[in-house]
């Protein structure tokens, strides 16, 4: 790797697991001590490293100073030794000698603690993302308010009032006990959707930004696995979920347009992504329990199939079924009429449809301009100018401007 | 929004008729009703189905088998819905499979208790 892009590299791996270990460490009192010495740290390496080259081993280097640093911190400031070193001593069982563990297992146990801590259920689901974005996944203030469409003062504003949060509500670094883990895992696991979901259908132009951000997802998502404790059979199909529709990356953008699934070309579709969704799909089928996550990823299973097939729509209409049964959505009536239509009839879906009421929805309108088309193509029409009246992004009015042109009259 | 308790009643003997196709089929026409009314967000509870199996309890502790006084209306089951008025919520109720069996449904608007 480039020496100009190591740096940024390592920022984005090493970051997370040194603040996970300092955070752990220091606690949320004193998050932002945990963080200086991850920034200062970081800041030593690039004007070192500029002068002096690299080092043999940067990774150790990093860890070196990180270790350093965290104890010049605390031995030089009196106000700390009077009032932190005591709390140490007594929550942990090791020496009065000032140990910040960096080893592989600590750095994972403090991981998934710290996942569990940032996705708290006393903070706001949009405040989690964010909060996991820079603390989880290491992503500077810049790049997250791109991803969310925002500034940097709001999303340190909102940054802020989190960790605020996590200091009144005295949230603990720790992993949640059994009687209320699976609580604690839904919790995490709604974020990491929502995450992956701010990768997915960003209006953000950044793509590879948003291909990030579902990697992200992703990698959170493995880290519960790798747990015993937390590997469930939720989580599994969340995990196929993620991969089945990050398979799709590079062939749903061309040339920063929208390529619709139709029109998308399969060889671009990740094989190896696909058989790893199976896998962990196979894996969630344990249990009684079915989860919304078990019946997206259902669905998503099937959409890795291009083939149409009565069946296919048959099997993904009952899967919205059953989705919606479990958890209504206004997405997913949409998209169990528009399965509807493939397995019953479009006349039939064009009655549903008109039940859904979701007027103010511009995939509303486009879903009824489609089903429309060839059956009463000026109120196809007249939905689709509807949809792009209502449409935010530019890619959404891009496709919709598309289907208007190829209608005709 | 008021809840409303769909009873179904129809004569579950013939059920035993259904073949392997029918009874399939059935179950989709079910699954695409209650799917139609949970996509317009008013399916409050899917319900359950009723076995078969029952007892009566009468005044002076009379036990009669059997929770029916007419085979042909047994309750087979009931579901709960969420409407603005019950209007509203029979129009919901139609399209419901019951029908094809020759069966019911009644359409009871629920009295929360505070």
């Amino acid at each position: 790797m480039a020496e100009n892009e190591l740096i940024p590299h390592l920022f984005r791996t090493e970051y997370r697991k040194i603040i996970a270990v300092l955070c752990k460490y220091f606690g949320f009192t004193h998050i932002e001590v945990a963080e200086d010495i991850a920034a200062d740290t970081f800041l030593s390496a690039s004007e070192m490293w500029g002068m002096h080259g690299l080092p043999g081993n940067p990774v150790a280097w990093l860890y070196t100073v990180a270790k350093n640093k965290a104890k010049n911190l605390l031995q030089r400031e009196s106000l700390f030794n009077q009032k932190i070193v005591p709390e140490i001593k007594h929550s942990t069982s090791s020496s009065s000698q000032l140990d910040i563990d960096l080893s592989d297992a600590n750095i994972k146990d403090s991981q998934l603690q710290m996942i569990f801590a940032v996705c708290h259920p006393a903070i706001p689901a949009e405040a989690q993302v964010g909060l996991a974005l820079r603390i989880l996944c290491g992503f500077g203030i810049p790049e997250i308010a791109n991803a969310f469409l925002s500034n940097k003062e709001t999303i340190n504003k909102r940054l802020q009032r989190a960790k605020e949060k996590l200091r009144t509500e005295q949230v603990k670094i720790e992993m949640p006990p059994a009687s209320e883990i699976n609580k604690r895992i839904d919790s995490v696991l709604t974020t990491l959707y929502l995450l992956f979901n701010e990768g997915y259908y960003s209006a953000s132009g950044d793509t590879s930004l948003r291909e990030d951000l579902c990697f992200e997802a992703m990698r959170l998502t493995y880290s519960l696995l790798d747990n015993k404790q937390t590997n469930t059979p939720s989580v599994n199909a969340l995990m196929a979920l993620m991969c089945f529709q990050a398979s799709r990356f590079k062939a749903r953008m061309q040339e920063g347009e929208a390529v619709l699934y139709d029109d998308q070309d399969t060889s671009l579709w990740d094989k190896e992504l696909i058989a790893r969704g199976e896998h962990f799909l196979n894996l969630s089928s344990v249990g009684n329990t079915i989860s919304k996550y078990h019946i997206e990823a259902g669905i998503a299973y099937w959409h890795t199939k291009k083939k149409d097939s009565h069946d296919k729509w048959e099997q993904i209409l009952q899967l919205y079924n059953n989705l919606l049964i479990i958890e209504y959505s206004p997405i997913a009536a949409l998209n169990r009429t528009y399965a509807l239509a493939k397995a019953n009839s479009k006349q039939e879906a064009i009655t549903e449809a008109e039940k859904l009421k979701l007027e103010n929805n511009h995939l509303y309108h486009a879903l009824l301009g489609e089903l429309y088309t060839g059956i009463d193509n000026i109120e196809a029409l007249a939905h689709f100018h509807q949809a792009l009246q209502l449409a935010h992004t530019a890619s959404d009015k891009k496709v919709i401007t598309k289907k208007i042109e190829n209608i005709s009259v | 929004m008021k809840d409303f308790l769909l009873i179904f009643r129809a004569d579950y003997n013939s059920a035993a008729d259904f073949s392997a196709e029918e009874a399939q089929a059935m179950t989709k026409r079910w699954m695409d009703w209650i799917g139609s009314i949970a996509a317009q967000n008013k399916l409050k509870d899917r319900g359950n189905r009723l076995e078969n199996a029952g007892k009566v309890l009468q005044p002076n502790n009379v036990i009669t088998d059997g929770p029916y006084t007419e085979v042909k209306e047994a309750i087979g089951g009931y579901s709960i819905i969420t409407a603005d008025s019950l209007e509203e919520a029979v129009e919901l109720a139609k399209g419901c499979p019951v029908f094809s069996r020759g069966g019911k449904v009644e359409v009871r608007p629920i009295s929360i208790l505070p």
